[in-house]
């Protein structure tokens, strides 16, 4: 267990930073911990007073509205204090070191740091580094995780199908550059799901991908058969600039998810995608906006599932 | 040492609180035991409004010393709160810290008319200014000991004791 920089001495979860080698126990209460927060947000107060007093600091160091938002919000359900620190546009262009950021912000008695970074293992870096009450949450990390996206998948998969244990699972997309397609194949294969497919073409996944357990298709045709989950990945167009990919138009003829691609899985299989999406790049609108579509309902959810894990942080 | 009977005790709470309740009382009932024994008294008492369940978890002012608790059951209030008269049931009432976090938790639904409590057993030892209004038993228990109520296979329910092991209530 101490070998794990996620955990502390006694197992419990002291740091977020990635989904792998995190034990199925751990996973399952976090989204059972984030179920009764589901219902705090449906109420006329939806606020509960669990971090009262705590300040909890987003360090975006890579600009994302819509993640820092969503951590934002969940920070302020639990009635902490947050406070939003856009570091791309302040001190780190005057200069100064990741760690002398975090030592003055660690002075001004924060209690938990969210961080988002370009650099994959930033988020360990800090963790390894701040005082043993500060917890660290893993907002994503250059091409290496995004744990608390691939939870919110999580949750939303086993509120819509259950049980984990008789899925097939399709990933599609840029495999290769995306922190959330490897947190989520951790995730699937430790909550114990069957079948795990990427899709994508070569020039999008890793080499050896299938050391990770999953199963490599580059054909849409066959990776979707008889598939009960569907998660898409965000096409990023810097992408398209450095010639992995012929054009957009290309790309969506082979790997966009039309009505006609999504009939070749399951009848009840569900459509995932973390935002933002391009529409008729990598997903078609009439998909996106169509009724096997969860992801609205994942955003939804992403504001309980990110409730969950800083209440156990603060908790543990 | 000798516990009374979850069953009579009910039967004795149910006859007292019978003398209070009208069309528009709600009940909500703390979770576990305080759960099993709202939907008794729903049923019995035939009430109206549907019946409520609060998970205090996030509402525990022990949370900064022992986190959070597992397994946490979403909290439902399915009638509105604003203007209404609730009777708040609990299993055991102790320090009546649960009991002020309920309360609490009630409030973020909306603003009621009353709120009163019913417990089965009141075992003294109050930390906080809580009273409760309908009681089915005092009993003294030792500080060391836990007095939990439980669900038995055919429905009943039942009062066991326990050596503390940590600071539960």
């Amino acid at each position: 267990m101490s070998n794990n920089p996620q955990l502390n001495k006694n197992g419990q979860l002291q740091h977020l930073l990635t989904t792998e080698g995190l034990p199925a126990s751990i996973l399952l209460n976090i989204l059972d911990t984030a179920e009764p927060f589901v219902g705090v947000t449906e109420r006329d107060v939806k606020k509960v007073p669990l971090l009262r007093g705590k300040s909890i600091f987003n360090l975006f160091f890579e600009p994302s509205t819509r993640t820092r938002t969503t951590f934002e919000i969940a920070a302020k359900r639990l009635s902490a204090d947050v406070i939003n620190l856009n570091i791309a546009v302040s001190s780190q262009s005057k200069g100064e070191t990741l760690l002398d950021t975090v030592n003055n912000l660690s002075a001004m008695h924060a209690d938990m740091f969210v961080v988002r970074h370009a650099q994959s293992g930033a988020a360990h870096l800090i963790a390894q580094h701040v005082r043993p009450e500060i917890h660290v949450i893993n907002a994503g990390d250059g091409r290496h995780a995004h744990p608390t996206q691939a939870l919110l998948d999580m949750f939303t998969i086993r509120r819509r199908k259950r049980d984990f244990h008789n899925l097939r699972v399709a990933i599609v997309g840029d495999i290769l550059h995306s922190r959330v397609a490897r947190s989520q194949i951790h995730a699937l294969t430790t909550l114990g799901v069957p079948e795990v497919r990427v899709i994508a073409p070569k020039t999008l996944l890793p080499t050896k991908v299938e050391r990770l357990g999953v199963h490599v298709y580059h054909d849409m045709a066959k990776g979707l058969k008889d598939v009960d989950v569907l998660m898409m990945l965000r096409l990023q167009n810097e992408r398209m600039l450095s010639a992995r990919l012929p054009s957009t138009e290309e790309y969506f003829k082979y790997y966009g998810l039309t009505p006609e691609k999504l009939a070749l899985a399951k009848p009840d299989a569900i459509v995932l995608h973390p935002g933002p999406m391009n529409r008729g790049v990598e997903i078609d609108s009439v998909v996106a906006d169509g009724k096997q579509s969860v992801i609205l309902p994942q955003v939804t959810f992403g504001i309980a599932v990110r409730m969950a894990v800083m209440s156990i942080l603060a908790g543990s | 040492m000798q516990l009374p009977e979850a069953e009579d005790l009910l039967a004795v709470l149910t006859a007292r609180i019978r003398q209070g309740i009208s069309s528009d009382t709600a009940v909500v009932g703390i979770h576990t035991g305080g759960v099993w024994l709202a939907e008794r008294l729903h049923r019995d008492l035939q009430l109206a409004l549907p019946l409520g369940a609060l998970d205090v978890s996030f509402y525990r002012d022990d949370f900064g010393q022992i986190g959070l608790h597992p397994q946490i059951r979403p909290s439902d209030i399915p009638f509105k709160v604003e203007g209404s008269h609730i009777i708040l049931v609990d299993d055991v009432l102790y320090t009546g810290r649960t009991i002020r976090a309920a309360i609490n938790e009630l409030f973020d639904y909306g603003r009621p008319a009353s709120i009163r409590l019913a417990a089965l057993i009141d075992r003294g030892g109050r930390e906080l200014p809580i009273a409760a209004q309908y009681i089915g038993a005092t009993l003294e228990v030792p500080p060391a000991k836990m007095l939990a109520l439980e669900k038995k296979a055919d429905g009943k329910l039942d009062l066991s004791l326990y050596d503390k092991h940590q600071g539960n209530e």
